[in-house]
Formats: C-alpha cells, sequence, structure tokens
C-alpha cells in the first residue's frame, strides 16, 4: 500500500505515492532525482546520506520518507545560492581542498552546517567530536577541519556584515 | 621555450565547484529509461557445494523479471576470470573462476544467482525467495594449518592450498656467515578491506540494434574492463563502452574485474533492458578484494658497529579463494631492501589458497608491507646493538645513484639522509629523546618512530611489466586536441577517483603549450574517447607514465604548430622559437603569432606543403624505469599504561616526490595515506570467523577511522628530481600509507621498551597492547 508523502525540499514542495518502507535517501535520490545525497554503509556509521530535516542533521538512510511527511529537507543541492554562489562552507571545502573523491564530502558539508549552527566558532576538537558520524577515506580529515574552521569564520563575517549592515 | 607558470603552483581544484555542489557523476547517479534492477543471492558458507538452487518463489514474486543461475549464463560468458601471468611461472594452481559459482563455492558472499526486478526494493525482497541448498564442506582459514599435509583443501579435490612457492633470490648465507648480530621475527601483515567511501556498482544497457554494450560503473581503469569483459562476452572493443566519470575512492580495490562486471552487462543482453546493480556496504567488505593479509618470517644480520649485511624473509600470503588480476605480492618481494645497502638479501614467497575473498591491491600494494618488515626489522637490529635507529639508518643509506638493488632494479634518485634530517628536525627529535628519558623515570611510556621509506611507483616500463600482465605492458596514452579557436581537449588514459588530474594534467599542458589555464579542459573515464587504450590508475603512476603521454602529445603539437607558424612568419623552422604561446623569428619577439592564431589557420586553407590540416596528437609513454620516491616519518606515542591505548603526540611526514606539479593535491595525498597507514597501525582488521563467517561486515564492525582518531599532521618535502622523466617527477598517492604503519609501530615498541616488549603486531589496538603488557608483567 502507498503512502502520500508531502514534503519541502530545498524550498520546494514535492508530493508523492511511496512505499511505507522507502528510505528517504531512495526517496531523494531515485523519486526525486537529487543524487548529491550519497549512500555509503547503510547502517548509518558513514553519514555520505546526511541531509537537514527543520534544520537538524539527519542520516537520510536511518529515516523513512513517509518519517519526512510535511518537514523541511535541505540537500547538498539545496546549500548555494539560487544564482550558484557556493555556501561559505562549499566555498571552504573548495579553498582549503577537504575534499578528493568527494563522495562523502556532501554528507561533511550538510554535518557542518548542522555543527556550525549550534556552535559558530568550534575549536578544533569540538569539530573532530562534531563530524565523528561522518567517514572520510581520501582527506585525513586534517583539510576537512580546516575547512569547517575557515567555513566558521567566513560566516562569522557575514554574520558581523549583516549586523552592521556593511 | 615556454616559461613555467602553472606548473608548481597551488591551484584550487576545478573538479570541486560541482563536487560540492551535490552535483558528481557516480555510478549510481545514472539511470536510464526503463531500467532493471539486479541483485545477487551470495553464498553464506565459506565452503560448500552447492546442492542445488529452486528459483520459482523468487522468478514469482511482484515485479520480478528473471532469475539467473550459473547454467543461465554458460553460452553467455567466455572463459574463466583473468589473472596476471605474473602468478603462472613456479605456480602450483591458480584455480579457474567463473563469475558465478555453479557447484562449489569458496569463499561467503560468492555470487550463485542473480535477481532481476523492476525495482532496488523487488529485487533484494525476491532474493531472499531464492532457495539454495548447500551440503558445508570445511572451510580453510588459518594460513599455517592450511599448509599442513592433510588440511582441508580450499577447493575440492585440489592436490594441496598453495597457489605457488616462489624464490627470488635465495642466498644470503655469505652474509649471515659475516654477522656479528642476528635478529629474528615473525611480522604479521593483518587483512585489510579497502573501503572506499563508494561501493562499486555497475550498469549496462545493451543496444540489440547497434549491437553494442554501454557499462557505467566505478572503476580505476575502464580500458581493462572493456578488455575482459567485452572478450568475456564476444562484444568487440570497438562496440563496448565503458563510463566510469566520478569515482567515489577506489585504494586499488577498483582494478580488478569482479564476478558483477560480467553478470550486469550479460544480464542486459539476455534481457534486453538497461540493468543497474549497486553494491551494498556489506557486499563490499565482503566482495571486494581485500589488501595485505601476510605474515612474514625475517631474519636480519648485521655487525655490532651497526652495519647491516643480510636480509632472509619468506613471506606467506593469503591468496584467498581465487588468484588475484594484479596481486602485490612481487612490489613487496623486490622492495623489501629498502632505502639501504645489503651484501645479500634473500626472499620466497608462498601463496596458500584459503576460503576467503581474495586479496589483491590496496594502497601500497606490497610496498606498505615491505617498508613495514624493513623498517621493523632495522629498528629491532637498532635496539639489539644499542644504537639509535636514526644512526643505523644514516650509517646504511645507499647514498649513490643510480643504485642497483639486490633483485636488479634500479633506484633513480634519491637523498636518503636530507629528508631523515629535515623530519627529526621538524619533530624535536633530540628533544623528545630527553623529554621521553624524564616520562620513563616517571612511569610513563614515550615512544618515538621512524620510517625512512622509498617506493617503487610508475608502473611501468614495458619490458618489465608486460611479462607480467599478459602482454599489455603498463605505458600510458594521451591526445591533445587543439580547436580552431585556440581551446584545447586533452584525453587520458588514467582515471582520477579523488587525485585531481583534471587539475594537474590542465597544469601541465597550459604551460606546454602557453594556452590559458582555464581553456585546457582534461578528460578521463570514457572508453569512446581518447587514444585506443588507456591502462588506469594505480601504482602512483599517473603523472609520472600518463603525465609524460600527455607532455609528450601536446609536444607533437607544439611542433606542428612551430612549423606552421614559421610559414606563416615567412620563416625557417629551425629559427622560430615558441614563448609562452607565441612563435616568433629568433630576436624578433614584436612580430608573433599566437598559438591560437596558428590553430585557426591549422584548420584553414596556405598550410606549407606537406602538412596536413588539423592540430592534435596522440601519444604514447613508455618509461625508460620505475620511479622512486622516499621520505621520512616521524610518529611519537604515548602509550597508557592502564589501558593499552596508544596515542599519537606528534606526525612528521617529509616526502620526496621530485618536483610537484600542485603542492596542495601532493599534501592533500600524504594526509590520507597517512591516514589509512595510522589505521591500519592501530584500528583496522578484516575478521573472519573460523568457520569462514565474515564478522567485519559492516561499518559498525570495520574500524575505519574517524576525525577524532586521526591526528594533525605535520608535513614537509625535499625535492630531489627524478631522471626518469622530463618532468622530473616521481609519485605520490601511496607515499603516506607506505610509510606511516612502520613508523607507528616502531613508535609504540620503542614506548614499550622499558617493560622489554620487543615487537607489537597491528593493528596495536589497546587490547593487545593491553595483553603484552600482562604477558611482560609475568
Amino acid at each position: 500500500m502507498k503512502h502520500k508523502v508531502s514534503v519541502t525540499i530545498n524550498g520546494r514542495q514535492s508530493e508523492d505515492e511511496v512505499e511505507p518502507r522507502l528510505l528517504l535517501v531512495h526517496y531523494l535520490r531515485d523519486v526525486v532525482g537529487l543524487t548529491g545525497t550519497h549512500i555509503g554503509c547503510d547502517t548509518s556509521q558513514c553519514g555520505a546520506c546526511t541531509v537537514l530535516l527543520d534544520g537538524k542533521a539527519v542520516k537520510s538512510c536511518t529515516l523513512f520518507a513517509v518519517q519526512a511527511d510535511g518537514h523541511q529537507i535541505k540537500t547538498i543541492e539545496g546549500m548555494a545560492a539560487p544564482d550558484g554562489t557556493l555556501h561559505p562552507i562549499q566555498q571552504a571545502f573548495w579553498d582549503e581542498h577537504g575534499l578528493q573523491c568527494g563522495y562523502c564530502t556532501p554528507g561533511f558539508i550538510m554535518a557542518a552546517a548542522y555543527l556550525l549552527e549550534q556552535n559558530p566558532n568550534p575549536t578544533e576538537d569540538e569539530i573532530r567530536k562534531g563530524l565523528e558520524g561522518n567517514l572520510c577515506r581520501c582527506t585525513g580529515y586534517v583539510n576537512i577541519v580546516k575547512a569547517v574552521q575557515t567555513a566558521a569564520r567566513a560566516m562569522a563575517g557575514q554574520a558581523a556584515t549583516a549586523v552592521t549592515g556593511g | 621555450m615556454a616559461i613555467t607558470t602553472m606548473v608548481g603552483a597551488r591551484i584550487h581544484r576545478r573538479e570541486d565547484p560541482r563536487l560540492v555542489s551535490g552535483h558528481g557523476h557516480y555510478a549510481d547517479d545514472f539511470v536510464r529509461p526503463h531500467t532493471a534492477y539486479l541483485a545477487v543471492v551470495r553464498s553464506p558458507h565459506a565452503h560448500a557445494r552447492v546442492v542445488s538452487i529452486e528459483t520459482d518463489r523468487a522468478a514469482s514474486a511482484p515485479g520480478v523479471l528473471a532469475v539467473y543461475t550459473a547454467a543461465d549464463f554458460k553460452g553467455v560468458i567466455a572463459g574463466s576470470m583473468p589473472v596476471a601471468p605474473a602468478f603462472v611461472p613456479e605456480k602450483k594452481q591458480v584455480p579457474e573462476r567463473f563469475p558465478i559459482a555453479e557447484k562449489e563455492v569458496c569463499f561467503q558472499g560468492e555470487p550463485v544467482a542473480v535477481v532481476v526486478a523492476e525495482t532496488r526494493y523487488a529485487a533484494a525482497d525476491a532474493a531472499e525467495l531464492v532457495q539454495v541448498t548447500y551440503e558445508p564442506l570445511p572451510a580453510v582459514m588459518d594460513l599455517e594449518k592450511a599448509m599442513e599435509a592433510g588440511a582441508p583443501r580450499a577447493h575440492e579435490g585440489a592436490p594441496d592450498n598453495i597457489g605457488w612457492d616462489m624464490t627470488y633470490s635465495a642466498d644470503a648465507d655469505q652474509a649471515f656467515a659475516e654477522a656479528e648480530v642476528t635478529v629474528h621475527q615473525r611480522i604479521l601483515q593483518q587483512r585489510l578491506a579497502p573501503t572506499p567511501m563508494e561501493p562499486r556498482g555497475v550498469m549496462a544497457e545493451w543496444s540489440e540494434a547497434d549491437r553494442s554494450m554501454t557499462v557505467w560503473m566505478s572503476s580505476q581503469n575502464p580500458h581493462f574492463i572493456r578488455l575482459f569483459i567485452g572478450g568475456a562476452l564476444g562484444i568487440p572493443e570497438s562496440h563496448f563502452r565503458v563510463i566510469s566519470p566520478d569515482v567515489g575512492g577506489g585504494f586499488g580495490s577498483k582494478i580488478s574485474p569482479y564476478p558483477e562486471d560480467y553478470l550486469v552487462p550479460a544480464v542486459s543482453k539476455m534481457l534486453g533492458r538497461p540493468v543497474k546493480w549497486s553494491e551494498t556496504r556489506t557486499e563490499n567488505l565482503q566482495n571486494a578484494t581485500h589488501g595485505r593479509g601476510q605474515i612474514f618470517d625475517v631474519e636480519v644480520a648485521g655487525k655490532r658497529d651497526g652495519t647491516l649485511l643480510g636480509l632472509r624473509i619468506t613471506q606467506y600470503l593469503d591468496i584467498g579463494a581465487y588468484v588475484g588480476t594484479f596481486g602485490a605480492f612481487q612490489a613487496c618481494a623486490c622492495l623489501l631492501p629498502g632505502a639501504y645497502v645489503w651484501k645479500q638479501v634473500a626472499s620466497r614467497t608462498v601463496g596458500i589458497l584459503t576460503n576467503k575473498v581474495p586479496t589483491d591491491p590496496y594502497r601500497g600494494a606490497g610496498r606498505p608491507e615491505a617498508t613495514h618488515l624493513v623498517e621493523r626489522m632495522v629498528d629491532l637490529f637498532a635496539r639489539e646493538i644499542g644504537m639509535d635507529p636514526a644512526e643505523v639508518r644514516r650509517k646504511n643509506f645507499i647514498r649513490e645513484f643510480p643504485h642497483t638493488n639486490p633483485f636488479g632494479l634500479t633506484y633513480d634518485s634519491g637523498n636518503y639522509e636530507g629528508s631523515l634530517n629535515r623530519a627529526l628536525e621538524l619533530a624535536g627529535y633530540h628533544e623528545f629523546r630527553r623529554e621521553q628519558q624524564a616520562a620513563r623515570e616517571r612511569g610513563r611510556l614515550l615512544g618515538v618512530g621512524l620510517s625512512t621509506w622509498i617506493e617503487i611507483c610508475g608502473f611501468g616500463p614495458s619490458a618489465a611489466t608486460a611479462p607480467a600482465t599478459g602482454g599489455l605492458a603498463l605505458t600510458e596514452s594521451a591526445q591533445v586536441r587543439v580547436f580552431p579557436t585556440g581551446s584545447v581537449t586533452c584525453y587520458v588514459g588514467t582515471h582520477a577517483h579523488g587525485q585531481g588530474h583534471d587539475t594537474t594534467f590542465a597544469q601541465i599542458v597550459a604551460d606546454e603549450l602557453g594556452v590559458p589555464y582555464d581553456q585546457v579542459e582534461i578528460r578521463h573515464g570514457d572508453t569512446a574517447e581518447g587514444p585506443a587504450f588507456g591502462y588506469g590508475t594505480y601504482g602512483s603512476r599517473s603523472l609520472a607514465v600518463g603525465g609524460m603521454a600527455l607532455v609528450r602529445a601536446a609536444r607533437r603539437v607544439r611542433d606542428k604548430a612551430r612549423r606552421i607558424a614559421a610559414h606563416m612568419l615567412e620563416a625557417a623552422e629551425e629559427d622560430v622559437v615558441f614563448d609562452q604561446g607565441h612563435f616568433y623569428v629568433k630576436g624578433s619577439p614584436d612580430r608573433r603569432k599566437s598559438i591560437q592564431e596558428v590553430a585557426f589557420q591549422a584548420y584553414g586553407a596556405g598550410l606549407p606543403e606537406g602538412v596536413e590540416l588539423g592540430l592534435e596528437a596522440v601519444a604514447y609513454f613508455d618509461p625508460p624505469n620505475f620511479v622512486w620516491p622516499f621520505g621520512a616519518h616521524v610518529c611519537m606515542v604515548e602509550v597508557d599504561r592502564e589501558t593499552g591505548d596508544a596515542k599519537i603526540l606528534r606526525y612528521v611526514a617529509v616526502d620526496d616526490c621530485g618536483n610537484v606539479i600542485n603542492p596542495m593535491i601532493v599534501e592533500g595525498q600524504i594526509h590520507g595515506g597517512v591516514a589509512q597507514g595510522i589505521a591500519q597501525a592501530l584500528f583496522e582488521e578484516v575478521v573472519y570467523a573460523e568457520d569462514g563467517t565474515l564478522r567485519t561486515g559492516s561499518m559498525t564492525d570495520y574500524a575505519v577511522p574517524t576525525a577524532n582518531e586521526i591526528p594533525a599532521m605535520v608535513l614537509d618535502r625535499t625535492v630531489t628530481p627524478s631522471p626518469t622523466n622530463d618532468l622530473g617527477v616521481k609519485g605520490i598517492g601511496e607515499a603516506g600509507t607506505i610509510a606511516a604503519s612502520a613508523a607507528v609501530i616502531n613508535a609504540i615498541c620503542d614506548a614499550l621498551s622499558p617493560l622489554g616488549i620487543r615487537h607489537v603486531d597491528m593493528p596495536a589496538s589497546p587490547d593487545r597492547i593491553w595483553k603484552l603488557m600482562q604477558e611482560a608483567k609475568a
């Protein structure tokens, strides 16, 4: 039996009839066609499938699509501005060489977005702890940590600019 | 000559904007209209006879299109899966392997049936309904027991479990006769799972009308896949296209062809629909080739003054159930001498068949094993004679290059002491030794470990590699195409899966042709484009071999452009100079033609006599030698006396890969490589139960480290150009992994030395170290 789900994804409404067991990640990838969210482990260790559900980082391989009914989802495709300007976290991953094969990257960026929302000025240790739900096999995490530090500074700068109206 | 401007620059990767915004193209991202989904039914047993397979229930399940077993593929897939002939001389047995088992399964996870359905979920559901009756057989899991006379066989009816027994160099007797000191040690190299973040995936579409096959997949070398799979399915290369654009990491596990690489295209042909299979992580840990899996018995001979004399090694290698396509034992056997002068080195390798998934290359592929072994032995020897391990290294370093090692391999260039000195200085080695002494007096266990690693890479000269690969030498190809308006597209036979070639190769071509970097496009991963054959990316070969093919093709283009420019300038060709994208007559730089103007002319009228239209070239590069990177890593640890936990306090890596195209990318490769070496030293191990069940079948159990476990690193470089190629480059993709495990374990052994502990095997988990400390107390 199929269930109707209505989800706001990156600001756009999606309505579909889905099997109740359909995983959110398969809904995003196979039904909605947003393939930037990746699957790396099936058991919620690797975090490649991380998206934001009502602003909170969740592993979309561990939720059913029906659980997202009525909620807001943000995926990696929704991070850049409508004109294509990269989000400061995306820009920082680029600037700091925080990715190699790129497969884990969308998940890291979404997890970092939640981390910086919770703690805009994290220490290195807090970044490492905050990202322990995501695995990367290429970078040794060195430049991922740097990217999150750089993003934190950039976002703090943006916030300051917004406050002063400058 | 163009003045170098892009080469050596820290340019941000052009790959990244699409990858950070979710617009990559990995295997599972592709879908074709009317795609069917395939699931594989796998053996739960490590070793069993297949008595019967009942498929009716699965076939009649909702959404199921077909269920196939081995019999269905017999007329479709020809022959046995390929094995590098390197295994064949002196071999004892190479078991035949068909992509799907018929009568006997030889490791847990071996395919026995495939189910094809309208959706992923329907295929997975129906796979559960296939009823296979097995008659379990004894599983061969332990290497030493496997060698005993009368041991159960990994394959029924086999005479024994020995896959090969080869001696590379038999004799070290004279060196040992002169020895004042000998040290023996057994060293384990645990099995590891390469674990790229992207599991494998294959989608195939057969076009009956065109008699052509297109395969989208996650591969490190699409051309080899086309060769092997096309051959087995009887489809010529002209009609078989393999597309592998973005690949989420390979680390050696996406080189060899796998059963699904045959089965998915075969099913597409049988069913007449596009068919897609996406590997689960459990399938990946169970079926993707593993790395390492070796036991070494090693003996070192030397003098009390620190002179190394001889080394004797026997390697026992866990082949798994079938011999891998590109095994890793040779690189190991030949790199054993490391950075040192030896009088003699004796080396023998014994390959043992077991009921586990086959082993094949994993980042470093033989060189991490060799480095770990020789670096551990040098430390054990230093401890035996009471000499600082840095001094023993200095005393025995090779200093004259080129140097021919006892296996006849020629090291191209090096400065081993230079990188060691720099690493010791950056690490504060001598201060640490004082600190360590003071800490020991307070009962704390601090240790420092060195790894003065070397590597053989840039595979490789055709004369050396063709005999090992069945005639296809590991050379490389490239095509450079300059369009009439001067933009450039290059096709390379290498494959990038994180290495950033689209950026670094464009840097090279921009300099060679003097065109803007942004106007150079690099394309890889599609066998329908570019030269006839490419050799893929593994063994840190892409720059030293593929980069050089690109340089050659670019220079051919430049040479032709010069002829056309000379004609345009009404000058003799030898009087025309090329300078940063412009041609002019020597001494008259004001009257010049840009390469863009020349390109436009190359497609128009009025070319010099004998010059064909167009401005493009293909080149193949066969390197005259391997290349030999090196470096020195220093690791400092503290071991917790209560828990056995080894914490890395400081990690310093000074590496030398010759000239550097993009330092940012080189550093990234070292970070990741070191992380994987640390992971082997401290965390990771593939564990099978005695009955052959894989215990580490998910990421809950297989301990890929997180950001919490990998330390910050201090990096530096020395630069010793390679004389082997015009770019002066070596390789860096595997260096970190080759170096790191020895540095970490040497540090731990140093920390534990006050307790009388000589050696710690990997992974040096708290549990293992704690047990050793308890034994030492007792």
